[in-house]
């Protein structure tokens, strides 16, 4: 990838900026993201405030005194976190079902597009609900729940490629000296069919921060008091007319974090895949 | 064409078969008991028992599916739980309101979106381009409940312009004609307007990249060598081309108008769908939770077929290779 592409540079610097923030929390925060210190006199603080203890809060305090920032940045890691993780998970599924609904042959190929097919069907927010509400809502169910309703746009995308590379005159090489057909798939078609799935992971890491926060939002998602930007805006959402800041943080680096994430993925996929119109889709 | 569409609609019968049944081993498996949930604490053992087999909750799970699946195929789709409720009614009122949203805001997205992915195309890598990109861009990147908060303090609380909750005023009753209109308008106004506002974000996005997938292609360099001015090579012979894509995901589409506006409208207080599907499902409504996941299930399918259709009618290529298929 040209590191000229503007996009590209936009997106990685906010992502690792982000990134490096979440890793080193304690260090660029002051204090745990989850006391009352001193809910009294700490109470919903403007920005770049001062309180009694002279302690100070760039984004100000919350009902309970604590501050914005330092959950901010705690919530970082949560948000990140259960982003990549959700879309790592996505991309295991999707690529096993696409590969081999796309490599094999017979009845096991038709069986697994259909129950791509199928899944694809399912109302995704529904299903998120349902299984949010089957176990205690926590940050790993909320990676497994987007992780297992994620995949199928993926495994959609390497069974095209995966069908389209099966017929290649490479293919037809290396089992013309004797590679076997796991081998085959997995060294000479599966490293040539990634394209689209890192554009599309990428885009998906984005996706996947935004539904996590919707989740929590609506409080099926990671539980308070743990430091998430949905919660953190569910919770901003009763103090919206005396302490607006308290939603606006969280809201505002959730956009950022994904906008960066889609222009990373613009970026990647130009780069990677000058001609692809459909992979646009 | 009709054996590919029958058989299309049988495969789409099997997914809705799958996805109710599924639907309805998650609910049944989920911790909470909807007779629990409505009794409350202080209800004995004895009174939940006793709900539970007015509900027909005691029955084994293969009987309660198949007597929920007999009723709901007959039209009878049984009673909430939670509010005692027919769930058909419940649906029927409360579906008008998420239909007007949605529909309005797709409407108003898609035309919206393809104007400035139009201009994008016309002007492609220019400094418009990447200023309207980052736009799209960051209204796609907006969570719909956030916009919300922030155009409800703006509009509702700082400037004093719109109401904040529901969809009508609380006087609303007692209102006729253009009074009880612009009240109806006004309540509209600012969930329409996030929903447009992140929609406008998606489409101007796939506008542009369908419009220049067609720029590319080389009967539109023949039509530019006729000497056909630009104006006319976008609007007859690209912007025509671009529509097919569009229309398919207008056609994929179809399901939000029943529940595509879940977090908008609990941020928003709006009488729809969405947010009954919510509170059934925090209330165990197995009933209400069943029905609408159903429609739900349906409309997923009828709007692939939709798009296929619309696909098909708008581009004559397609056709062909249905028949040759």
């Amino acid at each position: 990838m040209r590191l000229r592409d503007g996009r590209a540079l936009c997106g990685i610097a906010v992502i690792a900026a982000v990134a490096l923030a979440a890793l080193a929390a304690p260090l660029v925060t002051s204090g745990n993201p989850n006391t009352q210190a001193d809910i009294v006199a700490t109470r919903f603080l403007p920005p770049l405030a001062s309180d009694v203890h002279g302690g100070f809060h760039a984004l100000g305090t919350d009902r309970f005194g604590r501050d914005v920032w330092t959950r901010l940045v705690y919530g970082a890691r949560i948000s990140l976190g259960v982003g990549l993780l959700a879309v790592l998970i996505s991309v295991a599924i999707g690529t096993t079902v696409g590969a081999a609904a796309g490599y094999l042959r017979g009845w096991l190929s038709t069986a697994l597009l259909a129950f791509t097919d199928f899944a694809l069907a399912l109302p995704r927010v529904v299903l998120l609900l349902l299984l949010s509400a089957l176990w205690r809502p926590s940050a790993a169910l909320v990676v497994v729940v987007l992780g297992v309703t994620g995949w199928m746009p993926i495994a959609r995308l390497v069974h095209g490629e995966v069908r389209g590379l099966a017929v290649q005159p490479f293919v037809e090489g290396a089992r013309a000296v004797g590679a076997s057909r796991a081998r085959i798939l997995w060294r000479h078609i599966l490293p040539n069919a990634l394209t689209p799935v890192i554009v599309a992971a990428a885009l998906g890491v984005g996706n996947a921060i935004l539904l996590e926060a919707g989740l929590s939002y609506l409080g099926v998602g990671v539980q308070p008091p743990t430091a998430s930007w949905g919660s953190m805006i569910a919770s901003g959402r009763d103090t919206l007319v005396n302490a607006p800041w308290v939603a606006t943080a969280p809201g505002l680096a959730l956009v950022l974090v994904v906008v960066a994430c889609t222009l990373l993925g613009d970026a990647l996929r130009d780069a990677l895949d000058p001609g692809a119109g459909a992979a646009r889709r | 064409m009709l054996r590919s569409l029958k058989q299309r609609a049988l495969a789409g019968l099997a997914v809705v078969a799958g996805v109710v049944t599924l639907t309805f081993l998650l609910l049944h498996a989920a911790p909470g008991d909807p007779a629990e949930r409505l009794l409350g604490p202080t209800a004995t053992t004895e009174q939940v028992a006793a709900l539970r087999h007015a509900l027909e909750l005691d029955r084994p799970l293969p009987v309660q599916y198949a007597s929920w699946l007999g009723r709901f195929v007959r039209g009878d789709w049984g009673t909430s739980i939670a509010t005692g409720r027919p769930v058909w009614t419940m649906l029927r009122t409360a579906w008008p309101a998420t239909a007007r949203l949605v529909a309005l805001s797709l409407l108003l997205s898609y035309a919206l979106g393809l104007l400035v992915g139009t201009i994008q195309a016309a002007r492609s890598r220019s400094r418009l381009d990447t200023a309207l990109s980052v736009a799209s861009v960051t209204l796609f990147a907006l969570p719909g409940y956030w916009l919300g908060l922030m155009l409800m303090m703006l509009l509702t609380y700082w400037l004093r312009l719109l109401p904040a909750f529901g969809a009508a005023g609380m006087d609303a009753d007692f209102l006729t004609g253009w009074p009880w209109v612009a009240d109806q308008l006004r309540h509209l106004a600012l969930p329409l307007l996030t929903l447009t506002v992140i929609g406008v974000g998606g489409t101007a996005r796939f506008a542009r990249g369908a419009m220049l997938d067609v720029l590319a292609q080389p009967f539109v360099a023949v039509a530019r060598a006729k000497g056909v001015s630009e104006t006319r090579v976008l609007s007859r012979h690209v912007l025509r081309n671009a529509l097919s894509p569009m229309l398919t995901l207008l056609g994929l589409s179809l399901p939000a108008l029943f529940s595509g506006a879940v977090f908008v409208e609990a941020v928003f207080a709006w009488p729809g769908v969405g947010r009954i599907m919510v509170e059934a499902v925090q209330s165990r409504d197995y009933p209400v939770v069943m029905a609408a996941t159903a429609v739900s299930a349906v409309l997923v399918v009828a709007g692939n077929l939709l798009a296929d259709l619309l696909a098909a009618w708008a581009d004559p290529r397609v056709r062909g290779a249905a028949r040759e298929a």
